[in-house]
């Protein structure tokens, strides 16, 4: 009888459903697992310990730079740790426009992972539709802070601005035809309060959409279904959270069960899943796009009816007025101060933790008074989902490897910060 | 173990925390030392020589749960509360004196021995909702290590290996000890505070011997903003009425 061995495969870097840096060592027999070992750090960029050589508030950009398709959330964290040493919350109406991006930026994540999930299955039109409303979002994005992606918007004590009265318009070029133009500015006519209120109404429509598309697909089912299974006590031994936990049956929502900032007042349910198989997850994240874009039409209203400060008034963490500064030697001095040094932070250390698009992303910081973080940790959810991608996929085919990566909704710039 | 700061914080946190404290303090009696934190967090030392034992509590005690191990962190204490500028006296060489102070290391130890390395674990239990913090102390600094929990909670397997990684604490028993987040063949364990933020080598594409090699780096390690420590009185527990930790 011939020797039969099983062998070794390389998978990635270099591979479009690696979901960026990924190395997979696999161990084959024939065509299916019988171990996976990741290879992880391709990407590290020692965030954290840059972190530690500079000023609290110079962190912040680097934040939206770790999970990079949920940029605000990442922020959000960070800034709530520093807070909490600080002992100050932010006013009402700075904690209503964090939700509400939060909530913005959950759907342009899983907009981004439906898109992403469904081209590493297969199903290459999903991914132009979500990105045809991703679009949109970005643009909020734009507006409030000036930049698409790494906005850099979030400040411990409130968010760096107020939303915008006016949402910027598309110009004529010879790209686009004068209808399409004329078309996008219509929804930008208003303020952008306007432009997402339209979003919300148009959204639901588009969600249906890709679930046509992908629900019912007997191809999408057999790609999932019953693939990856995770028990619901398992996934908590595994340190699962968010919907990779939800989509094994334990109904556990930061938002929900430690609410912060104002989401004990808004209204909206948890999808819970119930086999804990990738279809299972896909389905809960599907949901949770329905229920982020419920939270976020009811931020809209609030934010609409309730003007008022976004900043707490407290000199020691904003800078002064623009108008001050230019005018006055004391404020110029005071700028200079608070943009170079910085201000202390009381000695102490804290977690904080949200519930982001992937899981329950933690800022473990510690302060011995100066004004830089003495260590800084980021709990990333994609961290302990990958861990366990060794349990996931053994026994499962090299094609499951995929649709695994893709549920887990892996993204690098966390994972190896 | 007293009870913690945030205990009297009020509402539904606060009768949650106090209940912890109190089964916290029945598991572990005098063994357990009780951490500064803020209100809505618990806090506690455990010692290293007991962590399995105390781990296993953790999890299964019916009053803990801690189904779930959160996070585990190294911390470094080499340089804690050392800042890189006086702010109370005069200023005769003014900024500069801020630069390159990444070589010139104050011989003393500011930490005690046996107190420079320790672990963190952010531990949460999902059935009854509440997070316990756990600091172990690795009683060796030249050779730090604890026992390895991978056993009680899965998840703890990579986050040891980032610990060990980035921190070079050696945790005992786990399964699967390698580095995580570095490169193939790196030398040193970066996070470690007598690391230098730029490194040891830099790597660059050799042209004429047709591969990548990697050199000391050539940069100068330069401080643009000094670390300082400022005593602020809003945060004095002496002059405000507010608990040390509240």
């Amino acid at each position: 009888m011939a020797e039969i061995r099983n062998f070794t495969m390389n998978f990635g870097p270099q591979h479009p459903a690696a979901h960026g840096v990924l190395r997979l060592v696999l161990e084959m027999d024939g065509e299916v697992i019988q171990k996976a070992d990741p290879h992880v750090g391709l990407l590290h960029r020692g965030t954290e310990k840059l972190a530690e050589s500079k000023v609290f508030n110079q962190s912040i950009g680097y934040m939206d730079r770790l999970d990079y398709v949920s940029m605000m959330c990442n922020e959000h964290a960070y800034v709530m740790a520093i807070e909490r040493l600080l002992g100050i919350e932010a006013p009402l109406r700075a904690q209503y426009v964090r939700v509400l991006f939060d909530e913005i930026t959950r759907i342009l994540n899983h907009l981004m992972w439906l898109g992403a999930h469904g081209l590493d299955i297969g199903a290459m039109t999903v991914f132009l539709y979500a990105f045809r409303e991703r679009e949109d979002l970005m643009d909020c994005y734009e507006a409030v802070s000036g930049t698409r992606m790494h906005a850099t918007y979030y400040r411990p004590g409130g968010v760096y601005r107020d939303l915008p009265d006016s949402m910027p318009k598309h110009q004529y070029s010879k790209w686009r035809s004068k209808k399409d133009v004329d078309r996008l500015n219509e929804r930008r006519s208003g303020s952008m309060l306007d432009f997402i209120e339209d979003f919300t109404r148009r959204f639901p429509a588009c969600i249906d959409e890709y679930e046509t598309l992908l629900t019912d697909n007997r191809i999408w089912k057999q790609r999932t279904v019953n693939i990856a299974v995770v028990s619901p006590e398992r996934a908590l031994q595994l340190g699962f959270t968010g919907p990779m936990l939800r989509g094994s049956g334990v109904e556990w929502d930061l938002r929900k069960k430690q609410p912060y900032e104002a989401y004990d007042r808004v209204d909206f349910d948890v999808p819970v899943g119930t086999n804990g198989d990738c279809y299972d997850r896909y389905l809960v994240r599907m949901e949770e796009l329905r229920q982020s874009n419920r939270i976020v039409a009811q931020c809209v209203d609030w934010l609409r009816s309730n003007p008022g400060p976004v900043m707490i008034d407290d000199r020691k963490l904003r800078p002064p007025p623009r108008e001050q500064m230019k005018g006055d030697m004391e404020s110029l001095i005071h700028h200079f101060k608070f943009m170079t040094e910085g201000y202390c932070v009381p000695e102490g250390e804290t977690y904080a933790a949200i519930e982001a698009p992937k899981g329950e992303l933690g800022v473990y910081l510690v302060s011995d008074g100066a004004n830089k973080p003495y260590r800084m940790k980021v709990r990333a959810p994609g961290f302990a989902h990958l861990a366990s991608m060794q349990e996931m996929v053994q026994g499962h085919m090299l094609a499951d490897v995929v649709a695994v990566i893709g549920s887990q909704d892996i993204v690098f710039g966390e994972i190896d910060r | 173990m007293t009870a913690p700061a945030g205990a009297e914080h009020g509402g539904a946190d606060g009768s949650r925390l106090a209940t912890l404290a109190g089964a916290v303090a029945r598991a572990f009696g005098d063994a357990a030392i009780p951490l500064d934190c803020r209100p809505g967090e618990l806090a506690c030392a455990l010692p290293a020589d007991r962590l399995l034992e105390f781990a296993k509590t953790l999890r299964d005690d019916p009053a803990l749960r801690f189904e779930t191990c959160i996070d585990v962190s190294g911390v470094d204490f080499l340089d804690y509360g050392r800042a890189e500028w006086k702010t109370a006296d005069a200023t005769a060489t003014g900024f500069s004196r801020g630069v390159a102070r990444g070589a010139a290391r104050p011989e003393e130890a500011v930490e005690p021995p046996g107190r420079r390395f320790a672990v963190v674990y952010q531990l949460l239990s999902v059935s009854l909702n509440h997070r316990l913090r756990v600091r172990v102390y690795c009683p060796d600094d030249a050779q730090p290590m604890v026992d390895s929990v991978t056993g009680i909670w899965a998840s703890a397997n990579w986050f040891e290996r980032e610990a060990f990684d980035l921190f070079g604490i050696l945790f005992r028993g786990h399964p699967d000890l390698r580095r995580i987040l570095t490169d193939y063949g790196f030398i040193g364990h970066p996070f470690r505070k007598d690391f230098p933020l730029i490194g040891n080598v830099e790597v660059r594409y050799d042209p004429e011997k047709g591969r990548i090699v990697y050199e000391p780096v050539s940069i100068e390690p330069r401080v643009l903003v000094p670390r300082v420590i400022r005593h602020d009185n809003r945060y004095d527990p002496q002059l405000t009425n507010a608990k040390p930790n509240g």
